[in-house]
C-alpha cells in the first residue's frame, strides 16, 4: 500500500500557511480546520517548514508575545517530506522512530497533501481488517462445503 | 414532505458497479439503525460481483465464496439489481438525480497503468488485466487472442495479479479443467507451448507486493518448478536493516523466497522464474512488429526521505528472450461521464468518499464513491469493506443533515418505467440467479464449479429459454 492511496481520499484537505503569517493566524487556521499541523510553503509552493501544535505550545510557554511572531520564526524547518510512491508501512515506521506526526507529500516539487500518523494508523488498521475479513470468509466457506 | 430515510420516504440510493465495494456499501447501508433504505445496484454486465467473477483466478474458488455474503445483501428488503445497464449510455447521472437521493460510484479500476518504454505496443505485449478478464470469460474481452505458440513469457510486476497470470500460464490442462476458467481459454491453454515464465520485480524479496499464500502456491505447482536466483534472493544491506522492524508477513515472504532459491530443479516441464531488482527498459521487435526480446536493467535500492526502499537503475543490463509479455504494474480507474476525476492517480476526486467539485473542492451534493475508484487499486477484497463503511458513514451523516438530492420521482416504479424504455433487456437479480444455477448445472456435468456464459447474447438467450421452460 502506497501513500497515494491515503491521499486519494483526502482531496481538498491541504491547509497551508505562508512564512510571513502571524502565529495568531496560524493558530486560528489550526482551530478552524481542527487539525494538528500546517505545512508552510513559499510563493513557489515549495515546502519550507511545518508548524505543529507542539511548535505553538513550546513558543507560548516561552514568550508572552508569541502570537505576534511570524510562522517562519516558530516553524520546524527540518521537514521529512514523503512521495506518493512511499510505502505506508515504511512511513509508519519512520514517523514512529523519528517521532513526528505529519508528513507533507510532494510530487514534482508540488505539495500534494499531508499524511498524519492518524491517517497511517487508519490505513494499516483497514488493511488488516480487510485481510482478516477475507480470510474469515474463506474459512467459513470451508465449513459449509 | 417526510424526512428522507423513513418508512414514508425511504432513502433511495443508486450504486453504480456491482463489485465488492458496491455490495459492501449496500451491506453497510442496510446495517444502519433508524434508516429505511432502498438500494438499486447497476452494472454494465448482466452478471454481478465485478472482479470476484472476472478478476479472481479460476483456481482460487475459495476466494469467490465471498459471493455468499453478497447474496445475503441482495436479499435485503428493497434491494434490486439492474444488470446490463451502462452508465453514460443507458442511464446518465442526470437521470439518476431524478430517481435517487444519493448515488455511489463503485466502478473499480478497469484499466492498467501505462509503462512508457519503447516497444510496449508491439504485438505480443498485453495488459495483464486483459488476459485475466479473458480467461475469466468477461464478455468484453472474450474475443482477444494471445499467442501461446511462444515458449517464453514475461510478466512485468510481482503483485497478486502478476502471480495469478504466471500461475495460470504454468498450470496443466488437467489442473485448469477442474476450474471455472472460460471454455475457450481452457482450449487455448491446452495447446500452449509456454515453457518458461519470468515474473519481474523492480525491488527485492523484502518489498514484494504479493501476499504470502499466493507466493507459497508458486512453489506447489504440479508441473512447474519455481526458480529464484540465489544472488537475487539475498537481501541487500538496506533491506536487511529494514527486516528488524518487518511484520510477520514480510519475514515469511523472504523466508519462502530464500527457500525457493535453494531448490534443485526437478523433471517438471515448465519453469517459473521469480526475478528481483530488474526493470524492463525496452521491448525488441522481431522485424515484423512482434516482441522477440526484452531489455532489462538491474536495479539497486535506495532509501527515500520517508524511509521507503525504492529501485534505481544500475549500469548492468541483460537481454531476455520472450515472445509474449504481460504488464501488471498497477491499475487505474476509468473516468465516468459527468463525474469529477483526478487523472494522475486514476480515481474520482473525493474526500473520504464524498465526491468533490473540482472548482471549489467542496462535496457535490448526493454523490459518493467507494472501492478502487475511490482509493486506487490496492488491498484484497475485504479491504473494500472498511472503505465502503467510511463512505456510507458520511452518506448517513449527510442524510441526517438533510444534504441529499431532491429527486422528482423517488419511487422504485419510476426506475423500472425508465429502464423498460431505455434498456428493456436489463437483468434482475432473479435473472442472474437463474443464470447462476444454469452455469453451475453445466459445470456439474463436467466436474467443474461452473461453466460460464461469456457472451451477452448467450446470457439473454439462456434467460429466454428458462422463461419458456418455466411457462
Amino acid at each position: 500500500m502506497k501513500v497515494n492511496s491515503i491521499l486519494s481520499t483526502k482531496h481538498g484537505d491541504v491547509i497551508t500557511a505562508a512564512p510571513g503569517d502571524s502565529l495568531a493566524d496560524a493558530v486560528a487556521t489550526l482551530a478552524k480546520h481542527n487539525i494538528g499541523a500546517l505545512v508552510v510553503i513559499d510563493d513557489g509552493e515549495h515546502v519550507v517548514g511545518i508548524i505543529s501544535e507542539r511548535d505553538v505550545v513550546r513558543v507560548l510557554a516561552e514568550r508572552a508575545d508569541a502570537l505576534s511572531l511570524t510562522v517562519e520564526t516558530v516553524m520546524t524547518r527540518e521537514v521529512v517530506v514523503g512521495l506518493p510512491q512511499d510505502d505506508v508501512m515504511s512511513v509508519a515506521h519512520t514517523m514512529t522512530e523519528r517521532r513526528f506526526r505529519h508528513l507533507p507529500v510532494v510530487e514534482d516539487g508540488r505539495l500534494m497533501g499531508i499524511v498524519s500518523i492518524g491517517d497511517v494508523l487508519k490505513a494499516q488498521r483497514d488493511k488488516y481488517r480487510g485481510e482478516i475479513d477475507t480470510l474469515e470468509t474463506q474459512i467459513m466457506a470451508d465449513d459449509t462445503n | 414532505m417526510s424526512a428522507v430515510g423513513t418508512e414514508a420516504q425511504p432513502l433511495r440510493v443508486a450504486i453504480i458497479g456491482a463489485g465488492p465495494a458496491g455490495f459492501y456499501a449496500a451491506e453497510h447501508l442496510y446495517k444502519q439503525k433508524n434508516l429505511t433504505v432502498q438500494v438499486d445496484m447497476f452494472d454494465k454486465l448482466p452478471t454481478p460481483y465485478g472482479l470476484v467473477r472476472a478478476g479472481v483466478a479460476p483456481d482460487h474458488q475459495k476466494i469467490k465464496s465471498v459471493t455468499r455474503v453478497f447474496e445475503r445483501v441482495a436479499k435485503k428488503p428493497g434491494f434490486r439489481f439492474f444488470g446490463y445497464v451502462k452508465l453514460g449510455e443507458d442511464i446518465h447521472v442526470s437521470d439518476l438525480r431524478r430517481f435517487y437521493h444519493q448515488i455511489v460510484y463503485s466502478t473499480g479500476a478497469q484499466t492498467d497503468r501505462n509503462l512508457n518504454i519503447p516497444g510496449i505496443d508491439l504485438e505480443g505485449s498485453h495488459a495483464a488485466t486483459e488476459f485475466v478478464a479473458w480467461y475469466n470469460g468477461h464478455p468484453e474481452f472474450r474475443d482477444l487472442d494471445f499467442d501461446f505458440t511462444q515458449e517464453k513469457v514475461a510478466v512485468i510486476g510481482i503483485g497478486n495479479v502478476a502471480v495469478d497470470v504466471a500461475r495460470i500460464l504454468c498450470r496443466t490442462p488437467a489442473e485448469l479443467a477442474k476450474t471455472d476458467i472460460a471454455d475457450y481459454a481452457l482450449e487455448a491453454l491446452r495447446d500452449s507451448n509456454v515453457k518458461e515464465v519470468y515474473m519481474l520485480g523492480r525491488r527485492g524479496p523484502a518489498q514484494g507486493a504479493f501476499t504470502t499464500p499466493e507466493l507459497k502456491e508458486l512453489g506447489e505447482l504440479e508441473d512447474a518448478d519455481v526458480v529464484v536466483f540465489e544472488e537475487e534472493a539475498e537481501l541487500d544491506e538496506l533491506s536487511r536493516d529494514s527486516m528488524a522492524d518487518a511484520d510477520r508477513g514480510t519475514t515469511r515472504k523472504v523466508e519462502i523466497i530464500q527457500e525457493f532459491a535453494q531448490r534443485e530443479l526437478s523433471a517438471k516441464s515448465k519453469r517459473l522464474y521469480l526475478r528481483f531488482l530488474v526493470s524492463p527498459t525496452e521491448l525488441l521487435d522481431d522485424g515484423q512488429g512482434h516482441v522477440e526480446a526484452m531489455r532489462l536493467v538491474h536495479n539497486e535500492l535506495y532509501r527515500t526521505d520517508a524511509g521507503t526502499l525504492r529501485p534505481q537503475a544500475t549500469e548492468k543490463t541483460e537481454l531476455l528472450d520472450v515472445g509474449l509479455v504481460f504488464r501488471s504494474i498497477g491499475y487505474r480507474g476509468v473516468p465516468l461521464p459527468g463525474v469529477p476525476f483526478y487523472d494522475s492517480w486514476g480515481v474520482i476526486l473525493n474526500s473520504e468518499g464524498r465526491v468533490l467539485d473540482p472548482e471549489t473542492e467542496r462535496p457535490r451534493l448526493g454523490e459518493y464513491c467507494a472501492g478502487w475508484i475511490k482509493r486506487g487499486a490496492t488491498g484484497v477484497i475485504g479491504t473494500n469493506k472498511p472503505d465502503a463503511a467510511e463512505t456510507v458513514d458520511h452518506m448517513v451523516e449527510d442524510v441526517r443533515e438533510g444534504l441529499v438530492l431532491d429527486p422528482e420521482r423517488p419511487s422504485p416504479e419510476a426506475v423500472v418505467e425508465f429502464l423498460r424504455e431505455r434498456q428493456p433487456d436489463y437483468f434482475s437479480f432473479e435473472d442472474w440467479q437463474r443464470l447462476d444455477e444454469l452455469e453451475q448445472d453445466r459445470g456439474e456435468e463436467e466436474g467443474r464449479p461452473r461453466v460460464k456464459f461469456t457472451r451477452i447474447e448467450d446470457m439473454l438467450a439462456a434467460r429466454e429459454r428458462i422463461a419458456q421452460v418455466g411457462d
